[in-house]
């Protein structure tokens, strides 16, 4: 039987402002446990949470590029339930008054835009840590890190529009750069910047009902979103085309073993007894706020990758490589800014640069300072006027990126500056055409390609440094004064 | 009676005495134990004191308006370096807090001393103070009668004379309604006007300190030290208090409600006769009586009772082993959190965490916590009415003078009815003051309740002052002011 998988992204997006949602506590990953941590954070008796701004500004930066309605007067809602790394036994969040609606997330999938509706975007604070269980002696013990506790997290709902696990991967690789496009979140899912809860239900194809949904949790990476959706979806067209009921429940994601678990069925389901939260007043975002906000949004990446597409006629793959990351797309549009052509400059950026920053485990921040746009500018424009060779611009690329310093300066010292010189060049030709009497031969026999041989030979004797267009015209006349 | 001269002074004299070094800040505190040596014995309004402790802090008070006067708070706001706080409950046995809340660090920067910790209902749930862990509080008027609650034992500490101060907290009357059964007063101020923060919390949006002394004046004067935004609480209010330094101007020009309604049935004949000399009283001093039928006691019992238990069962979830207070032995996390709770909490605080969980139920929160907001809105709107017609208006604090020990400890309906007059201030958000006003035959203090609109502060300590010299200001010099009778030993 076929069926059609209805799918529903939760995630959350750990947010990278300096200190905690309701108190002055750091929020930076990895400092020793219980480090970080206050009265408020801890919820030690009487202790009052006090809303940080920064990460309601966060939220509006999201919320706004991703075409939210943003909620003039939101509110916080209590979430209850006990569980020992949550130390009030309630989480503040956001409820029915949550402080974007709407919007959607434009993603390109397969050479295709797709945009992705979503229902909401609030503001909470992240839990502790457990880690259990542990043992001293014959007792098992469980400890709990509550450095975490009180971080501010935004979550993100869709709307049930995936149908394919992949779709899912695809949302989610946009989310993460989008958060790091903005700078709100470093979106690293291996520190759990990025979370990310799944629900499914399968029906018949076509058919506008929904079917009974599982929720799966902890897909915390990209291909694990793929692979337990995928594991889940096998499982229950297992289950149905066996004629059995699928039943309600909480599944957690095993990426290790790429295996399904029950964590909870139905039964079992918490009842959060929401309210408003009564320690906070209704959080107020006027006019005045969002505007400001709006007016220093940068360029969201969609529309960069069109803009390059249509404005600077890329191929749409380069757009989406030069647009996977802001620092990226900054620094291609540097060297343009400096002068260059836009698909040579992509071309060596895509290749050159990113080849650099991959081999030597750069960021490409740092991988600006080694080498800045107006350097690579100039360096394409050298090449281009023939003053150098590609491989003397690849020479100076690599003792830039490993040493440092100005390319003209390594241009220089090198001696780098491109032979062209007929009279110079002349008794190199002479040579490789009397050291290669088969290729001759090919050549005249009417073997055009063979000319490409005899070009590189004579660059190889040059160390690199014969300007091809001029060994070419030499190597065409030598070999026609020849016959 | 205690022969030193110093006991039972206003607070703002025994400053005065203190900063002319007429006495030290020690003796100023420990005039207050020698009528302690007398009453605390039998009354127990005390949860924690330490002799070291008060003279330590005595002896190191900064110079300010209080130097040298001790106070006397309740169990449930935190202090730090000196005595446990407990709010009266197993639960947090022996707990200590890191830091002072907003309203102990402006006290103690205004120079006074933490004479003691309070006794008070466990988690300032209850009328009576029966329901704490170290035992019940008893009215110094009558032995066999309670001292009201939650913050009953700070009330009696100021009416028999342990100091001339005292801080509670009023959720639902828990200031005003043991001011009123102790003969002295008892001011609820605005929601937002004092910090919450590190007052332990029962009622969030209802949670307010609320301030015990024998004088209007020193009412004033505290209410001035401690009020005042708090950015490390949301719900201050962001501008300035009222000015409350014109308390003893008098109340001519002023009108006075008089919802006559409210007392026809099931208030006691010695509290209808206190409002209707206070009501005379005031009229003697200029103020205007304007009468009318007013409502919002109708709903405000089962509202107040949604409300509170509803975020009570929520603040009080924290307290469950993990981190602080007893740890009941268990095997794992969830009887851990069963025993610890079960043995840490008395029955009071159990049934109303109970009511509330249930009140904010998935199917059950339209049918409660909504429909109680809504009532609560609706009656905030209607005491706005109310003081469209006038300044403030006069109510009975509790239906009833002091009653027995025990007699309504088992009827939980009850002891809330006797809230009744009281939690309207909670709900609307509102400023009352309780004035105490002589005794009745029986021995025990009577008392009226002055409410007012938002920030009405001054008004009503300017009419509790014109009813605390029997409405006469105009007319008798200050050494003529009427001192309310202290508590006689028998």
């Amino acid at each position: 039987m076929a069926h059609e998988a209805v799918i529903g992204l939760e995630c959350h997006i750990q947010l990278a402002t300096r200190s905690k949602m309701f108190c002055e506590c750091p929020a930076e990953f990895g400092a020793s446990p219980n480090s970080n941590v206050c009265p408020v954070c801890l919820g030690l008796p009487g202790a009052l949470p006090v809303v940080n701004r920064a990460a309601i500004d966060a939220a509006l930066q999201l919320g706004l590029v991703l075409g939210c309605t943003i909620r003039e007067a939101s509110v916080f809602a209590r979430k209850n339930y006990f569980y020992p790394d949550m130390p009030k036994n309630y989480q503040i969040t956001q409820y029915d008054r949550p402080l974007c609606e709407g919007g959607a997330l434009p993603v390109r999938l397969c050479e295709t835009a797709r945009s992705f509706p979503l229902i909401r975007i609030h503001v909470e604070e992240d839990t502790g840590k457990s880690f259990h269980p542990e043992r001293t002696g014959d007792r098992p013990v469980s400890r709990v890190d509550f450095n975490r506790a009180g971080v501010p997290l935004l979550e993100l709902v869709t709307e049930p529009a995936f149908r394919q696990p992949e779709e899912c991967g695809a949302f989610l690789a946009g989310l993460r750069r989008l958060a790091r496009w903005l700078k709100i979140s470093d979106g690293d899912m291996e520190k759990g910047h990025l979370r990310c809860d799944a629900n499914v239900s399968l029906r018949p194809p076509g058919s506008a009902s929904l079917g009974t949904k599982t929720e799966i949790k902890n897909l915390n990476s990209i291909k694990g979103v793929e692979k337990g959706l995928t594991a889940e979806i096998a499982r229950q067209a297992a289950v149905l085309d066996a004629g059995g009921r699928i039943e309600q429940a909480t599944l957690l994601y095993d990426a290790d073993h790429d295996k399904l678990a029950v964590m909870r069925s139905k039964e079992y389901a918490h009842d959060y007894r929401y309210f408003p939260e009564p320690d906070l007043p209704q959080l107020t975002v006027d006019a005045a706020w969002v505007e400001e906000v709006r007016g220093r949004l940068p360029e969201p990446p969609w529309t960069r990758e069109d803009r390059y597409v249509d404005h600077l006629g890329l191929p749409a793959y380069d757009a989406a490589i030069l647009c996977e990351t802001r620092e990226r797309s900054d620094y291609f549009e540097a060297v343009v800014g400096a002068g260059t052509d836009a698909k040579r400059a992509s071309n060596w950026v895509m290749t050159e640069v990113l080849r650099h920053v991959n081999a030597r485990g750069l960021s490409e921040r740092e991988a600006a300072l080694r080498l800045p746009a107006k350097s690579l500018a100039v360096l394409i424009g050298a090449t281009e006027s023939g003053r150098i060779t590609s491989a003397s611009a690849k020479e100076v690329l690599e003792e830039v990126f490993e040493k440092g310093g100005d390319p003209e300066a390594v241009i220089a010292a090198r001696g780098l500056v491109a032979r062209s010189s007929p009279e110079e060049l002349l008794p190199l030709v002479r040579e490789v055409l009397a050291e290669n009497p088969g290729p001759v031969a090919q050549f005249r026999g009417g073997k055009q390609a063979t000319l490409g041989f005899l070009v590189g030979q004579v660059m190889k004797k040059s160390g690199g440094r014969a300007a091809p267009q001029v060994v070419q015209e030499l190597l065409r006349a030598e070999l026609g004064a020849l016959r | 009676m205690s022969a030193n001269r110093w006991w039972g002074r206003p607070a703002t004299t025994l400053a005065a005495c203190v900063a002319r070094g007429e006495l030290s800040a020690e003796q100023a505190v420990e005039s207050g134990w020698e009528a302690a040596s007398t009453w605390e014995g039998d009354v127990h309004a005390v949860a924690h004191a330490d002799a070291t402790v008060r003279a330590r802090a005595a002896r190191t008070a900064p110079p300010g308006p209080l130097r040298g006067v001790p106070v006397i708070v309740k169990d449930n706001l935190c202090t730090a370096g000196d005595y446990p706080t407990t709010c009266g409950s197993r639960i947090l046995a022996g707990y200590r807090a890191p830091y002072d809340a907003t309203v102990i660090r402006r006290l103690r920067a205004a120079g006074a001393v933490l004479t003691a910790k309070g006794n008070m209902d466990e988690f300032a749930m209850g009328s009576s103070t029966e329901f704490s862990c170290y035992g019940p509080t008893r009215n110094p008027y009558d032995l066999t009668r309670v001292p009201g609650g939650s913050s009953g034992g700070p009330a009696a500490a100021v009416a028999y004379g342990l100091a001339p101060l005292g801080l509670g907290s009023d959720t639902g009357g828990s200031v005003r309604q043991p001011a009123a059964f102790c003969g002295v007063f008892g001011l609820k101020p605005t929601y937002g006007r004092l910090s919450r923060y590190r007052l332990v919390a029962f009622g969030s949006s209802l949670d307010q300190v609320g301030l015990f002394a024998r004088h209007a004046g020193d009412v004033a004067l505290l209410y001035s030290l401690l009020a005042g935004p708090d950015l490390r609480d949301a719900t201050t209010r962001a501008s300035p208090p009222p000015d409350v330094s014109a308390w003893d101007r008098g109340v001519k020009g002023l009108s006075f409600g008089w919802p006559e309604n409210l007392w026809r049935e099931g208030v006691e004949p010695e509290v209808v006769a206190a409002l209707e000399e206070a009501a005379a009283c005031l009229e003697r001093a200029g103020a205007r009586r304007v009468a009318f039928d007013f409502l919002p006691g109708t709903y405000a019992v089962a509202t107040y009772y949604l409300v509170a238990t509803a975020e009570a069962s929520s603040n009080l979830a924290r307290f469950d082993g993990v981190r602080y207070g007893p740890r009941a032995p268990s095997t794992d996390v969830w009887s851990l959190y069963v025993r610890s709770r079960s043995q840490g909490f008395g029955p009071e605080v159990k049934r109303r965490i109970l009511l509330g969980t249930y009140a904010l139920s998935a199917g059950y929160y339209d049918a409660f916590y909504l429909k109680a907001q809504r009532a609560r809105t609706r009656i905030r709107r209607e005491y706005q009415a109310a003081f469209g017609r006038c300044d403030f208006m006069l109510l009975p604090v509790a239906p009833t003078l002091a009653f027995r020990l025990g007699e309504k400890t088992t009827d939980p309906l009850a002891m809330y009815l006797s809230d009744i007059f009281t939690i309207g201030a909670n709900l609307a958000g509102i400023p009352g003051l309780a004035v105490p006003l002589g005794l009745a035959g029986s021995g025990l203090p009577r008392a009226v309740q002055l409410v007012g609109p938002e920030d009405s502060e001054p008004t009503l300590l300017r009419a509790g002052r014109a009813l605390e010299v029997r409405g006469e200001v105009a007319r008798l010099g200050r050494e003529h002011e009427t001192e309310f009778p202290w508590p006689m030993k028998r």
